[in-house]
């Protein structure tokens, strides 16, 4: 049966690479660094409780920089969330890197035998978990702290996801990027936020139209953009992955 | 040593003509608008410089893909070359725009959609710059450099359509005269001549400049090479 299999696998060269003995499917791959990712996360908890302890802070900052009383934060809550999203996303970015590179994991991750745009992947996702698990926790204490409850509406939570998919899409490949260079953790702001402003763009302007209940024109017109957006630099991303690690 | 190719000295001459006939065409031989007066004679400049600054922006992105392709370090040279002198230009355009807008919007700046995105592209230069210097391997400081301009090619045009979202007050000029109370205005024979003799000038003083730096990358390398030769013995 054994035998069978080497001999299929010789012959039949054409097969994608999963199909050979011994190396793993590609969402296997995926998964089991996602799993590597949250499994390392959920034992330190470095990364997520300085995302959160970050989110907080530059909330309440804006409480006193924008004196966000009720007629302000009528206009500004989507402005505010998201700046507080862009900030802490570039922590997480950075920390996740960086631990890669640090111990040598990023050489170890490169040796298997996997497909190189699975690692994207699975450093992707989880990037999106992390940024999607503090945007679970903030958003709860943004209305608590401002007694704002229009911010739980399903598109509202839809614009988020797609926002963030934006966002940790290009954040993910320039981390990558970043990590490589000297100046490391201070260029990835700088690399990443004129690359992404129009995920930013689009997403407040989406998000404040469904906050303050505007017709439907309104709403879709910066959310097919968003979309738009997504779709290309997932492509990109994925493309030019392979490009950035090779050594 | 590399000898100065005829060509590009005849082109470096080609250009101060160009330039000398666009700048007497600008300043003298255009009429005086009616409303603006003087002032809109910086017009001709803004476009001609913003054109060869979009251009240059362009021309990087595509440099940076044919260098992915090839992996010829001659790409990475014109890509760099690119994005310099289109910073340079891009950077003169939004000054030219502010002394403009200064009278005719009461403004020197406005977060309108060609502004904003003219300021992005900026910092999206202002980051390929520090990025490049962050890198000392130069194959990985070339490779990076084309990913990251590519990603700014692809993510200005978005750019620019979100911000479009938001009201714009920049004047079409061409092709739209109905944006006269945003400060568009018609523009006769004469004014048309200018614009387009200008938009020559510049094309012509960016190839060259192009060329000029292409030439100094190469020499930067061959500088590296032998300084390495020198310490290696």
């Amino acid at each position: 049966m054994a035998n069978k299999k080497t001999i299929n696998t010789v012959t039949a060269d054409h097969r994608p690479p999963s199909a050979v003995v011994g190396q793993p499917s590609f969402i296997k791959a995926t998964l089991a660094i996602i799993h590597k990712d949250l499994a390392a996360e959920f034992r330190s908890r470095e990364l997520l409780t300085a995302m959160l302890t970050f989110s907080v802070l530059v909330i309440l900052i804006f409480n006193f920089a924008l004196d966000l009383n009720i007629d302000v934060r009528q206009k500004v809550t989507a402005g505010v969330l998201w700046t507080t999203f862009a900030f802490a996303g570039t922590l997480g970015l950075n920390r996740s890197m960086a631990v890669e590179k640090d111990r040598g994991c990023m050489d170890g991750l490169l040796l298997a035998p996997v497909d190189r745009s699975a690692i994207f992947f699975g450093k992707a996702i989880s990037n999106l978990a992390f940024m999607l698990i503090v945007e679970a926790i903030v958003l709860p204490l943004y209305a608590f702290f401002y007694n704002e409850t229009r911010i739980f509406k399903l598109e509202f939570i839809a614009v988020l996801l797609l926002g963030s998919i934006g966002y940790i899409s290009v954040g993910t490949i320039l981390s990558a990027m970043s990590v490589q260079t000297r100046t490391r953790e201070l260029l990835l702001p700088i690399l990443l936020f004129p690359i992404v402003v129009p995920v930013l763009i689009a997403s407040v302007l989406a998000s404040g139209a469904i906050i303050n209940d505007m017709s439907l024109p309104q709403i879709m017109t910066p959310l097919n953009l968003l979309i738009v957006y997504d779709i290309i630099f997932i492509a990109v991303s994925f493309m030019f992955f392979d490009f950035i690690v090779e050594e | 040593m590399q000898q100065k190719p005829i060509l590009l000295t005849i082109l470096d001459i080609l250009s101060i003509i160009a330039i000398g006939i666009a700048t007497y065409f600008a300043l003298f031989l255009a009429p005086t608008e009616l409303v603006m007066g003087e002032v809109q004679r910086v017009f001709y400049f803004h476009v001609g410089t913003g054109w060869v600054a979009l251009l240059g922006f362009i021309i990087a992105s595509i440099a940076g893909i044919l260098y992915l392709i090839t992996k010829n370090m001659t790409w990475d040279r014109f890509g760099l070359a690119a994005v310099e002198v289109s910073a340079m230009f891009f950077l003169i355009t939004i000054v030219l725009g502010s002394i403009w807008a200064r009278p005719a919007w009461n403004t020197w700046w406005t977060w309108d959609v060609r502004l904003t995105t003219a300021a992005i592209t900026e910092l999206i230069f202002i980051a390929y710059f520090m990025l490049r210097a962050g890198i000392e391997d130069p194959e990985k400081r070339a490779r990076f450099g084309a990913i990251y301009t590519i990603l700014g090619g692809l993510s200005a045009p978005i750019t620019f359509m979100v911000i479009r979202l938001f009201r714009s007050i920049h004047p079409v000029v061409v092709g739209n005269p109905s944006a006269e109370a945003q400060g568009g205005f018609d523009m006769t024979v004469d004014m048309r001549n200018t614009l387009f003799i200008a938009l020559i000038a510049f094309t012509i003083l960016f190839v060259d400049f192009i060329w000029h730096r292409v030439r100094l990358g190469g020499l930067q390398e061959k500088v590296e090479q032998l300084k390495l030769k020198t310490l290696g013995e």
